[in-house]
């Protein structure tokens, strides 16, 4: 283990047995995250970047090689991740309100009194804009501000690492770029340590330090860029700099060659 | 019976008169004496009667000892059968061991078990409570199964990834989700409830509503015998009113969701 390793993954592999039928999703990834870095996985649908986040945060099995979190085996979920479903839907409990599903991450932990606790549920209602909301059931919302009460619930918790898997899909443009701004004021803010699951190229470059490329399943790591590209990020100005371009064309150049897409794109 | 409850008075309009035309026509049946007066009487005849009962208070100390045993029994049997669907729900082992004895037992009516049940624990409060005990466990142990084994996972697995398991993930997560189902099943342990109490009461006791019906046969008290039938009808009535009534407020978010995803 690297002195920077905090995350580090050996030779995941994972095969799912759905009622006999074999599928194997990930070939074995290797990957070594430091502290506080805001990694992206990107990858075509159904190459396993669902599988792998769920291997990482202990909720899933691997099939063979190895996750560690301070190097120390990820066997069950450890406490100091949180892990936010794709699912978000399925995800909120339908016999709470707004306000109790957002306290539940936060009571689950334990140590904080109920007034920190509803104050804290109220501050971060209010970051992922609910306020009025808080007494709704999650039935009761749109697919996007159940969305966003899945976020808050994980963000009330401030945990080291945040694990999101397309947390941002079913909210509008202006909206995401709330959201995204949030996450990156509460990572820079906390020191948190996000890997974020998107197959939105542009997202990706324009939240992360470093950007993975996942191959068609059985899944590989096809490219590994460092975001060499300096924080607090703007939200119209870095998607016009020229690194962020070219980092953009060599992602894109990746998975559509993957795909087999043809394109004018030139391998760099 | 949930439409019935939702439509309140208004909407049974068309019912309650029929109700109020049968009960006329048992009136004048018995007047006219289509049918034997000794086993027969008017209805105006057995309402005072049941008048007189409840004011002397004789039919209200028999249904309390009735009723008494009967959300002894029935406590118990929901209980047991939660604690053991979960078990079951939850553990494949504890499933394995459990499903074969269950599927045996449980087709056997209740009933049938009555005289084993005397032969054990006499005839005293003790065998009625056991008896619907083990009646309400049944149908509450396989709805309380059928609603684990219908939890959502990535319900159970949000709650693991916030530190939750054991017997918190059970209390917070396994039971708000499987309630539905629980409440299916303590619905119809309910009315075997009500039955098994009026049998076991009839077979061997010295109080209770059962036993007051069929000693009021047996002594050619006609009229206290249908006083004591209708009381019995009320009580289940009014149990029922009052599960649904618990049920809307306890399972109201459901009601809701469910009312979202129908279409
Ligand atoms: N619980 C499961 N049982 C069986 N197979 C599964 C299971 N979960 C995922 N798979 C399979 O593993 C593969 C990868 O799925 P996964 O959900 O990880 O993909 P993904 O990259 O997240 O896709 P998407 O971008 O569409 O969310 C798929 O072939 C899928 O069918
Ligand atoms: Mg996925």
């Amino acid at each position: 283990m690297s002195a920077a390793a905090y995350i580090e993954l050996s030779g995941v592999k994972k095969t799912w047995n759905a009622q006999g039928r074999l599928t194997t999703a990930l070939a074995g990834i290797d990957l070594v995250i430091e502290k506080g870095a805001f990694v992206s996985i990107v990858g075509p649908s159904g190459c396993g970047k669902s599988t792998l986040l769920q291997i990482m945060a202990g909720l899933v099995p691997s099939s063979d090689g190895l996750v560690r979190l301070h190097g120390q085996p990820v066997r069950e979920p450890p406490r100091d991740m949180i892990y936010v479903f794709q699912q978000y839907t399925r995800s909120l409990f339908p016999w709470k309100n707004v306000q109790r599903n957002v306290a539940y991450g936060l009571e689950s932990r334990g140590g904080l009194s109920a007034a920190d606790i509803a104050e804290r549920t109220a501050q971060t209602i209010a970051k992922v804009k609910l306020q009025g909301f808080e007494n709704h059931y999650p039935w009761q919302l749109s697919g996007g501000m159940q969305q966003r009460v899945a976020i808050a619930r994980a963000l009330a918790c401030a945990p080291d690492v945040l694990l999101m898997d397309e947390p941002f899909s079913s909210v509008d443009a202006l909206t995401r770029v709330g959201l995204q701004q949030l996450l990156l004021d509460l990572w820079q803010s906390l020191g948190l340590t996000v890997i974020f699951v998107t197959h939105d190229v542009d997202e990706a470059i324009y939240l992360s330090t470093r950007v993975v490329a996942l191959s068609r399943p059985p899944a590989h790591v096809g490219l590994d860029l460092t975001i060499a590209l300096d924080h607090p990020r703007d939200a119209i100005l870095t998607r016009e700099h020229v690194h962020y371009l070219d980092y953009r064309h060599r992602l894109l150049a990746q998975l559509f060659a993957d795909e087999g897409i043809a394109s004018g794109a030139v391998h760099s | 019976m949930r439409q019935w409850f939702a439509h309140g008075l208004r909407g049974r309009r068309s019912g309650i008169v029929l109700l109020l035309v049968l009960l006329a026509l048992w009136e004048f049946s018995a007047r006219l004496e289509w049918l034997p007066a000794m086993s027969w009487p008017r209805m105006s005849a057995v309402a005072a009667t049941l008048g007189q009962l409840i004011a002397s208070g004789e039919l209200l100390s028999e249904l309390g000892a009735s009723l008494w045993r009967m959300a002894l029994g029935y406590a118990l049997g929901v209980l047991l059968g939660v604690i053991v669907g979960v078990l079951m729900g939850s553990f494949r082992a504890i499933y394995n061991l459990l499903e074969p004895i269950t599927e045996i037992l449980r087709p056997i009516p209740s009933p049938a078990y009555v005289p084993i049940a005397i032969l054990f624990l006499g005839i005293d409060d003790e065998m009625k409570i056991f008896m619907i005990a083990f009646s309400a466990f049944f149908p509450v142990l396989l709805n309380t199964y059928s609603g684990v084994r219908a939890v959502d996972p990535v319900l159970l697995q949000t709650a693991k990834t916030f530190g939750v398991r054991g017997a918190r993930l059970v209390r917070q997560v396994v039971l708000p989700a499987a309630a539905p189902y629980i409440f299916t099943g303590m619905r119809v342990s309910l009315a075997v409830a009500l039955i098994v109490m009026v049998i076991s009461e009839m077979v061997a006791a010295s109080n209770g509503i059962g036993y007051f019906v069929l000693a009021a046969q047996r002594g050619f008290k006609v009229r206290e015998m249908f006083a004591g039938v209708i009381t019995l009808a009320a009580v289940g009535y009014g149990l029922n009113w009052l599960f649904l009534l618990i049920e809307q407020r306890v399972l109201a978010w459901h009601h809701g969701y469910s009312a979202q995803h129908r279409d």
